[in-house]
């Protein structure tokens, strides 16, 4: 059998990628994880002295600190295998991330362990994060310096 | 390659022990102990790895009335972490002759195979053979932090924390006996999908297989079992698919099975199955060894299956190599 053939056998028996159902899965938790994060917003400008350009703050800060005890008692990592993209693209995923590469790394002490490996998951995000913000306030500079746009 | 054993090695006594999570697996009852804590009640996961390793090979030495460490000639194993150090410690406290062995999950039959060798040598009068895995230390190296909310295809499969273990001595006609073996070659059908590792074993297995019974002259009836290590239950579709495509009958193919498409049941939870080196080991040595022992096979064919794959391998881009090693064990 060559290694056509053999795609072929493969390609018959392995189950398809259910994208449909994923992006259904991934709408409704990461819908519902924003919905809890608008809600959080209106908590802090209600109860406390925020403004709707302050409140990004503590609400990411919020959002984190509950990813991250659920990440602690392993649960977000069920969530995550139900939701995919919709669990792992709000800043949720982002502390899933951070805190499961620390949480394994604790073995290996807090200098070389936690510390060297705590960003190995989300250090792409904040290089490619970074790296585009730039790229979007230069083109925005660019109109701006041309009239097309104001600040 | 086949290389008959004349001498017939036989399995002497077995050991097999599980993490705590593998209480849900449908062979638990066959396995002599199950931990509570999957890191052995060690200060790391890699310790406990060792710990299990240990607690294997002493549960065989009781089993087999071996007081003294020395009395084991050669202790032949390996794992799946990096330079295999669980495996090198679990040594180090066993202190005697040992070879580091590596056919990733194909380790269990290929451990045995050199072991058999030996001791149809006349090299050898108890050597243990064997391989594990476990699940956290096996996973942080090859994928991401267990925690991690990485969704997984239903291709993928679940690394088992499980150690299983052979003592491998002199013929003995009431006790399962090696009689053939082969070493797999490294087959490679371009799978580049760490998360399809039936897919790409499986051709491996076939490879196996087929020159087994090609060289042996047997046909697949002359088995009561032939079972395969952890394709998964996506690979074993695959496998047999390509025996059918062959000329092989349903009734010849019932004949397949596979420990890490039937270790966890039908969990939807753990996917395609299990995997790790410690799957096939513990199945192989636990429950295959009693249904030898009780007359309820009589000739059987483990094929443990490997990928040969690293983290680094795979992000370069490169396919998964695999490897599958067979061992025939009858009994009288």
């Amino acid at each position: 059998m060559d290694q056509q053939q053999y795609q072929q056998i493969e390609d018959q028996i392995t189950p398809p990628t259910p994208y449909f159902k994923n992006v259904i899965k991934a709408f409704l938790v990461g819908g519902l994880i924003c919905t809890i994060g608008h809600a959080i917003t209106y908590f802090y400008i209600i109860f406390f002295d925020f403004t709707e350009t302050t409140v990004g703050n503590p609400t990411a800060a919020t959002m984190v600190f509950i990813a991250m005890i659920l990440t602690g008692l392993g649960l977000y990592r069920k969530l995550g295998q139900f939701a995919g993209a919709g669990s792992a693209v709000p800043v949720t995923g982002f502390s899933n991330a951070v805190v499961s590469a620390a949480i394994e790394h604790k073995t290996e002490g807090l200098v070389l362990g936690v510390g060297g490996n705590i960003f190995k998951l989300a250090g792409s995000v904040i290089v490619f994060g970074v790296a585009s913000a730039f790229f979007v306030a230069l083109i925005k500079l660019i109109l701006v310096t041309m009239g097309v746009v104001e600040w | 390659m086949v290389i008959i054993f004349k001498t017939k090695p036989s399995i002497i006594a077995c050991g097999a022990v599980a993490g705590p999570l593998e209480k849900k697996s449908v062979f638990y009852s066959y396995f002599d102990s199950v931990v509570e804590d999957e890191r052995w009640n060690q200060k790391t996961n890699e310790q406990g790895h060792a710990m299990m390793i240990q607690e294997a090979c002493n549960i065989i030495m009781k089993k087999a009335n071996i007081t003294n460490n020395l009395d084991i000639d050669f202790f032949l194993s390996g794992d799946l972490v990096n330079q295999m150090t669980p495996t090198n410690f679990a040594a180090r406290e066993l202190a005697v002759s040992f070879i580091g062995m590596f056919s990733a999950c194909a380790t269990s039959v290929s451990s045995a195979i050199v072991a058999s060798l030996l001791t149809e040598l006349g090299a050898s009068k108890y050597a243990i053979a064997g391989s594990s895995s476990q699940h956290n230390s096996i996973e942080r190296q090859f994928r991401y932090p267990v925690d991690y909310g990485g969704q997984k295809p239903e291709t993928a499969q679940w690394t088992v924390t499980a150690a299983g273990y052979a003592l491998i001595g002199k013929h003995d006609p009431k006790l399962p006996s090696i009689v053939a073996g082969t070493i797999g070659k490294v087959v490679d059908y371009g799978e580049v999908n760490p998360f399809h590792m039936g897919g790409a074993m499986a051709p491996a297995a076939f490879d196996t297989i087929s020159s087994h019974l090609k060289k042996r002259n047997q046909k697949i009836t002359d088995y009561d079992l032939i079972m395969t290590g952890d394709l998964g239950k996506i690979g074993l579709k695959i496998l047999k698919a390509m025996f059918a495509q062959t000329g092989a009958k349903q009734e010849e193919l019932d004949i397949f099975r596979d420990a890490g498409a039937e270790f966890y049941g039908e969990d939807k939870s753990f996917q395609s199955g299990a995997s790790g080196a410690g799957c096939s080991a513990s199945v192989y040595y636990s429950y295959i060894e009693q249904q030898l022992k009780t007359g309820r096979y009589k000739r059987v064919l483990l094929c443990a299956t490997g990928a040969l794959l690293s983290p680094l391998s795979f992000q370069q881009g490169q396919s998964i190599p695999c490897t599958a090693h067979a061992i025939e064990i009858t009994m009288e």
